[in-house]
């Protein structure tokens, strides 16, 4: 136990004026924190873990205040400071890394003069060697190549180096408090472990309290010492990392920990007891010898090499390398997808798994190789032509981003009848809704939420929404990209059971794309690695998964975050 | 991006092109007939015929478009039958009242829309903000004959602030020798000083009434713009590092804030310097605008199409220009170009 606190939040309520009355985003929220902590404070979309940060900050919307209860800050009452002392202290005293990097930084301001902006203001270094200090903090942050690196602008850097660039902001005046707000969301795995050893290492060096705002728990336990769990705007436990993890004492925090896909968790497992459905009665797959479904052999997507990359390689390059024209995102990758399996696709961002989902799904032309589906070759069909073929209605997409992939304008049923419309053939209005009434039963959504518009439905139901248009006309292979990248841990695992089960009943084949390894082994029989467009592993996946042969499958498994056991 | 230059002003190329063929065929196509028109009332048939024969409107289209081309190319864009002077001369000379007047409108516009914008969105829903709706929305519903023809009641009627509303000179004065054909630069140029006042106080009334009508556009960009750069990621990443409150909105955010505000000040200042016929014709200002209504009425093809190419031209050059200073304010746009 600290003798005194560096933070102390007590009876914290933060409220929001809105247009329907006042939200209670915080409710009597008590923290504190000494020095040279870490604290980690867990929970879900809509917990209040970022409200309260930002309450500590003082960098709340306008529409938000601090109704109740007291911020210290080594001593300063941060809720009765004046504007200008608690302006000064933010950077200097307290510092903040936010998620999306690469928004959080300004788009059309060099990274050096971004990170100088902060030690002019708090006058960490006189102008003279401001150019110097910004260049030792990029250092400090291993970004390589720092002295070109400061005249980047942040589209021209990568995702994780742009969360390198905002750490060096946030500790390029030494402050004391870091608050990191899911600093790694977003972000690959392996980056994710590089960004986070490298926030352990600095604030370890420098003595540094920090909060680590997340919602997820195996990312908290492994970094932090103790533990904070929010919902609904309270704390509902807090313990250290340990005793949290071994004996959660909180329902709550159970169930949190419990829809974590984690190695050894089943897919049924991430249900609350009680709560799982019976196992569907399984199609009884004829077991013949058949030609598999999808059959891709040596597929390759060119690029032209132009616009950004030239342009950076112009950049970074004092005389860019002879380069070939084109860019190869897939580089002769084969593989098969048979009946009613469901084979995942891994790998980092930029490895051309998108890309393939997308030549497999034909919205783009392939460069070389042959897409055979269900013995016949598809892949030179052009994209344009291909949804009037009768194989579009065969192959369907379950998009990333459950809010973005529905029309705003349209109520969930109009979603669901959309591919109907169009070549369900199916007549008439009574006869579309009776089906769209089907399918929301077929993937649990409440009949009566059908003439809602995405904006009234919640993440896990808009997910729904997606996952019964695209089995709207009984598809033989559906291309998973990420569909559950977007969501709560909870509403994962319920989307992850939902997915198996309607698998098993109506016999599909799925390709799951995703980077998380943990859930693709839960519903995936199969398991292929890319990397940089080519295949580096693919085989049954516990084989893949536990016993890795390529090095870089080891690398992304050792880059998930291992909570202590 | 001097290849970038010259790429944008080949791309120009078939539009002008195709505004040479447009304006060509539209202006025949025109109801009038300018034989008649300038053969008099009283003209008989064979007057009418002989003038007709005279315009070298008898012959058939396709041979009247390639004398007219074939002028175009030797820089002659023709007579004008009303004024009989050159419609290139007229042209050269009224252009740059127009353009002095548009464009002193314009900054005076955005001297104060900008600052009222940005004020209004760092502050919504408080007093600042309403005053900019009021006054903006005030601006824009007022015509400009309106707003021109009260500035004139107050300022030279019963004031007697202002000089007379006759024109870009008062009477007394001489034009100062022509180099740009501003004449608030040519008599700073030519070192003559009370000439300069002379014409800055012609000026005064008729840009603020342009000034007063491009308000709202520019105001209400800005703070839209401003308020959804204001609530974006880095603009909380700034504030969390402690920047001041000037460095937040100005460095960070209005900076950001600029690429609609400065498409739409192009949009604006093409608007003005054409369509501006009725703030010419309160002030008598010898602009483009008013030339080309007069050419118009009394179908007088030459100097319509000389002023529709213009236009074109104008345009063309004033899309580069706005498209460059995206360059200048945003890095990204720089290596799509």
């Amino acid at each position: 136990m600290v003798a005194v606190a560096l933070l102390d939040i007590k009876d914290l309520t933060v409220e929001f004026h809105t247009r329907r009355g006042i939200v209670k985003a915080v409710q009597h929220v008590n923290i504190s924190i000494g020095k040279g902590e870490t604290l980690g404070i867990v929970g879900e979309s809509g917990s209040g873990k970022s409200v309260t940060s930002y309450a500590v900050m003082r960098i709340l919307d306008r529409a938000g205040s601090i109704a109740e209860g007291s911020v210290t800050f080594s001593g300063i009452d941060l809720r009765a400071a004046p504007e200008e002392q608690v302006r000064t202290m933010r950077g200097r005293e307290m510092s903040m890394i936010f998620q999306s990097p690469r928004l959080a930084l300004n788009p059309i301001r060099k990274v050096g003069h971004q990170i100088e902006d902060v030690l002019k203001q708090h006058a960490q270094a006189d102008s003279a060697q401001l150019t110097n200090k910004a260049i030792e903090m990029l250092d400090h942050v291993k970004i390589a190549r720092s002295r070109e690196r400061y005249h980047a602008y942040p589209f021209e850097l990568s995702g994780g180096m742009c969360q390198r660039v905002v750490i060096a902001l946030a500790l390029a005046c030494r402050p004391q408090l870091l608050i990191a707000d899911a600093p790694t969301t977003g972000l690959d795995v392996t980056t994710q472990k590089a960004v986070m050893d490298l926030v352990t290492e600095l604030t370890r060096e420098r003595g540094l309290s920090t909060i680590l705002i997340t919602h997820d728990l195996g990312l908290a336990a492994t970094y932090c010492d103790n533990i904070v769990v929010m919902e609904k705007g309270r704390v509902i436990e807090s313990a250290t990392s340990t005793k949290i993890f071994k004996k959660p004492s909180h329902a709550y925090t159970r169930k949190l920990m419990q829809a974590t896909p984690r190695p050894g968790s089943t897919l049924r497992g991430l249900l609350p007891e009680g709560e799982a459905p019976p196992v569907p009665q399984k199609i009884q797959m004829v077991p013949r010898e058949q030609k598999p479904l999808l059959e891709v052999t040596k597929l390759v997507k060119e690029f032209p090499r132009k616009g950004l990359q030239a342009s950076l390689s112009r950049l970074l390059g004092p005389k860019p390398a002879p380069q070939p024209e084109n860019f190869r995102a897939v580089d002769g990758i084969s593989f098969k997808i048979n009946r009613g399996e469901s084979v995942g696709l891994v790998g980092e961002s930029g490895c051309g798994k998108s890309t393939t989902s997308m030549m497999v799904m034909r919205l783009i032309d392939k460069s070389e190789g042959a897409i055979m589906f269900d013995g016949e070759d598809i892949g030179d069909i052009a994209p344009r032509e291909f949804a009037h073929t009768p194989f579009r209605r065969r192959i369907q997409m379950v998009f990333q981003d459950p809010t973005d992939s529905l029309n705003p304008r349209y109520t969930a049923a109009r979603a669901i009848a959309d591919p109907l419309l169009r070549m369900g053939g199916i007549k008439g209005a009574a006869a579309i809704r009776g089906r769209c009434e089907e399918l929301a039963q077929q993937v649990g959504l409440p009949t009566d939420l059908l003439d809602r518009f995405p904006h009234q439905l919640s993440g896990g139901q808009k997910a729904r929404v997606g996952i019964a248009r695209s089995i709207a006309l009984k598809p033989d292979l559906i291309v998973l990209d990420e569909p559950t990248a977007a969501l709560d841990v909870s509403v994962q695992a319920v989307v992850l059971n939902l997915l198996q089960d309607l698998k098993d009943s109506l016999g599909m084949s799925y390709l799951f794309v995703s980077h998380d390894l943990n859930v693709v082994r839960l519903l995936c029989d199969r398991v292929i690695v890319m990397k940089t467009g080519q295949i580096v592993e693919q085989g049954p996946t516990e084989q893949v998964l536990f016993e890795p042969q390529a090095q870089y499958t080891r690398d992304l498994l050792a880059a998930i975050p291992h909570p202590p056991a | 991006m001097l290849s970038v230059i010259l790429k944008r002003l080949l791309l120009a190329v078939p539009t002008l092109i195709g505004v040479v063929v447009v304006t060509f065929l539209l202006t025949r196509a025109l109801p009038g007939d300018p034989a008649a028109y300038f053969a008099g009332p009283a003209a008989t048939k064979q007057a009418i015929e002989q003038v007709r024969a005279q315009l070298g409107l008898d012959k058939p289209l396709p041979v009247q478009f390639v004398r007219y081309v074939n002028d175009l190319a030797h820089g002659d864009l023709g007579n004008s039958l009303t004024t009989g002077q050159p419609v290139l001369a007229e042209l050269r000379s009224r252009l740059p009242a127009s353009a002095e007047l548009t464009l002193l409108g314009l900054i005076l516009s955005m001297s104060i829309a900008i600052p009222l914008g940005i004020l209004a969105a760092t502050k919504p829903g408080s007093i600042v903000d309403h005053v900019c709706r009021i006054v903006t929305t005030a601006g824009v519903s007022l015509p400009v004959f309106f707003t021109g023809l009260i500035l004139v009641y107050v300022f030279y009627y019963l004031l007697g602030w202002a000089p007379a509303p006759l024109g870009r000179l008062d009477v007394f004065f001489s034009a100062p020798r022509t180099v740009t054909g501003f004449y608030l630069i040519d008599s700073l140029l030519a070192g003559k000083f009370d000439l300069f006042r002379a014409a800055l106080a012609q000026l005064v009334l008729p840009a603020l009434t342009l000034a007063i009508f491009s308000l709202a556009p520019i105001a209400r960009m800005t703070r839209a713009s401003m308020l959804s750069v204001l609530a974006s990621d880095f603009v909380r990443t700034a504030r969390a590092s402690g920047l001041t409150r000037y460095t937040v909105v100005i460095t960070y955010a209005f900076r950001n804030a600029m690429l609609p505000v400065i498409t739409t000040l192009g949009m604006v200042f093409s608007f003005l310097l054409g369509a501006n016929v009725l703030v010419e014709k309160v002030f008598a200002w010898p602009g483009i605008g008013s030339y080309a209504v007069e050419a118009l009425i009394a179908s007088d093809f030459a100097p319509v199409q000389g002023f529709v190419l213009t236009m074109a031209v104008m345009y063309v050059i004033l899309n580069l220009i706005i498209d460059l200073l995206y360059g200048v304010v945003d890095p990204r746009v720089r290596i799509d170009a």
